[in-house]
């Protein structure tokens, strides 16, 4: 089924197998999961690269079912399973609005709860809806091991129904959505040990939490050496740490894998075309984008290319959260389909810059060299198909 | 003021509202006043602290149910500033910042509360969420192009004026059969409208004319790369009405 949506030219292939297959059996999903062991990864930002992560790991226990591209929905779920037959183990990176549904389906093993902000406000009204959604989840399966950032109060008041919660302090790059307390509105207070509200909500204590780049976990005490650039992406090796030794891989093997992952799906890829080599990073909002600020490269040139599609969110505001005043001093091209409403944007920040809605065309104003490329979600596919038909 | 003076900005409670990139609007005030030789000061109030009342420009941005709440009662313990917004400054209120600044407001679950009282507006819960593109004309400035994202309908009172008439989009969400909706309010000191966030960098010659009522004297054009390519875009499908004697966009 996949075979033919690829020749009919309908895209990447999983999402189309996967929704004519629920088009057949609304309960496919529910009997490919049985017998599995399922791990549900969610969360605003680095459920991809985090259920990487996972997968790789738990390859070393047996076949792995696992959504590789980042079709996060029912039907990108389901193509994984229909691909992956034999496989005893599934890692599922889901949507945070469909985690409810593809949880009842799947009864998972475990859930993987990454971190809570905004996103695309105008499909998810509200970040704290949004954590509503995923509390019912938890809620209703007592069962599943939860693996929750402590450090993200969203998330904690998500997971604190949770009857086996396991609390991985993280980290939080952006706190900007969560000024207030999730469960009472009134504001957190900081303090050494991390933050707390009046109310009662307050920072778990974490079994597993970082200390530099040292990951400390039940038994565990190592180094973790990443081929993936910045602490955003410690925070997230750390959550996949603690699910996968829970699991019952070795520690000593799941941080071999873990770090030797150096691109996720297309991201952090190197890629030389023409005179220049681009470094392709994705940030889709606020939070994404603070936590790509501090993986550029000092003097680099950047290309940032921004679309507004379905998938991207409809609306372009988000720009104005971003700090792009970070990049002053830097060559910069404003570019994708949206590139007037970030070159307005990038004005307001003082940044000169040339833009050009093609950001391979925006190349041509830049010196040979390494170029950053940050896109969001589909100016980066769009772009990353693009460079591998260039070859 | 005089033609020297520095123009203050003030953005009320940025840590209650202002989730949908409303802070963008302080700065492009404030970006514009400096390109122009103007000096701005950009000032924020938080909760926690006793708001100024002497700023020139206060902005109130949107928010979710209970941040709208929060920042109601937070207004109403601060009565000299309501006295300032009422008739000293001019106010930019977007969204929620426009629902609490009326006489009342009703939440999803139809509880009525009582609103600031500077808007002699009522808002009540749509049936279903507005999220989308809006497109507007204003008679003082033209064709507005912005995004709505709230489940608010607004009723004006018979002495109040709108901001603008809907072209495309919900606004205020009041459109009978024959009549247009209406988006926002205008008084002498308060402009508001459902386009969230930030929307004087769609619309410049909103900020302008905020500016210019706020210096008291008429302003230099400010030509930024990318902004007529930003407008063409939103305003295409409205590009009938534009010909049809609008000012251009």
């Amino acid at each position: 089924m996949s075979g033919l949506s690829r020749r009919v030219g309908l895209g990447g292939g999983s999402i189309i197998g996967g929704r004519v297959t629920m088009a057949l059996d609304p309960d496919a999903l529910r009997s490919l999961a049985t017998r599995r062991q399922v791990v549900l990864v969610t969360g605003t930002n680095g459920k991809t690269t985090t259920s990487h992560m996972v997968a790789a790991a738990l390859r070393s226990l047996g076949l792995v079912a696992h959504n590789a591209s980042g079709s996060n929905m029912a039907d990108g779920a389901l193509a994984a399973l229909t691909d992956a037959l034999d496989a005893e183990w599934a890692v599922l990176e889901v949507d945070e609005l469909h985690l409810a549904g593809v949880a009842s389906a799947t009864d998972p093993a475990a859930m993987v709860i990454l971190n809570l902000t905004r996103d695309q406000l105008d499909r998810a009204a509200e970040v704290r809806r949004t954590a509503a959604a995923i509390a019912r989840a938890v809620v209703a399966h007592p069962q599943t091991t939860v693996f929750a950032n402590a450090d993200d109060p969203m998330v904690v008041w998500a997971a604190s129904e949770a009857v086996r919660p396991v609390w991985v302090g993280a980290g939080s790059v952006w706190r900007s959505d969560t000024v207030g307390c999730p469960s009472c509105g009134r504001s957190l207070t900081e303090s050494a040990t991390g933050w707390h509200c009046e109310c009662g909500l307050t920072r778990p204590s974490p079994s597993w939490w970082l200390e530099d780049d040292i990951a400390h976990g039940p038994g565990v005490s190592s180094r973790l050496a990443l081929s993936l650039p910045g602490q955003f992406n410690l925070g997230n090796a750390l959550m996949a740490l603690a699910a996968s030794v829970t699991a019952g891989v070795e520690p000593e093997a799941a941080i071999a894998k873990i770090s030797a992952l150096s691109r996720v799906a297309g991201r952090y890829a190197r890629i030389q075309y023409g005179r220049h080599t681009l470094r392709l990073l994705l940030a889709k909002n606020p939070a994404g984008w603070a936590a790509t600020i501090a993986m550029l490269d000092g003097s680099r040139p950047v290309v940032v290319a921004v679309n507004a599609r379905e998938a991207d969110g409809r609306d372009t505001s988000w720009l104005w959260d971003v700090e792009f005043e970070r990049l002053v001093g830097r060559v910069v091209a404003a570019s994708g389909e949206r590139a007037a409403d970030l070159g307005v944007r990038l004005s307001y920040a003082g940044i000169p810059h040339v833009t050009n809605t093609d950001p391979l065309a925006a190349l041509a104003e830049f010196l040979e060299g390494e170029v950053d490329v940050v896109a969001n979600y589909t100016a980066f596919h769009s772009l990353y198909r693009r460079l591998e038909r260039a070859g | 003021m005089l033609p020297d003076s520095e123009v203050s900005v003030c953005t009320l409670l940025p840590d209650v509202l202002g989730t949908y990139s409303d802070g963008g609007n302080a700065r492009v005030l404030c970006s514009r006043l400096r390109w122009r030789g103007i000096p701005a000061r950009q000032v924020t109030c938080t909760v926690d602290q006793q708001p100024p009342t002497s700023c020139d420009i206060y902005l109130l941005g949107g928010g979710e149910d209970t941040s709208q709440l929060f920042a109601t009662e937070w207004l109403r313990q601060h009565p000299q500033l309501c006295n300032t917004l009422a008739d000293r400054s001019l106010t930019l209120a977007v969204c929620a910042g426009m629902q609490i600044l009326g006489v009342s407001m009703a939440d999803v679950h139809g509880r009525e509360h009582v609103g600031v009282g500077l808007l002699n507006i009522t808002t009540t819960p749509r049936r279903r969420r507005a999220t989308g593109e809006v497109v507007s004309r204003s008679a003082e400035v033209g064709l507005l192009t912005g995004f709505e994202n709230h489940r608010g309908a607004t009723e004006l009172g018979d002495d109040v004026r709108p901001l603008a008439h809907v072209l495309s989009g919900v606004g205020n969400g009041d459109g009978r059969f024959g009549r247009r909706a209406t988006d926002g309010v205008r008084t002498d000191h308060i402009i508001a409208t459902y386009m969230h966030g930030p929307v004087l960098a769609r619309n410049p010659a909103l900020a302008d004319h905020i500016l210019a009522s706020v210096t008291g004297s008429s302003l230099t054009e400010i030509d930024l790369p990318d902004q007529r390519a930003l407008r063409e875009s939103y305003l295409a499908g409205s590009a009938s009405q534009t010909m049809r004697g609008g000012k251009r966009g």
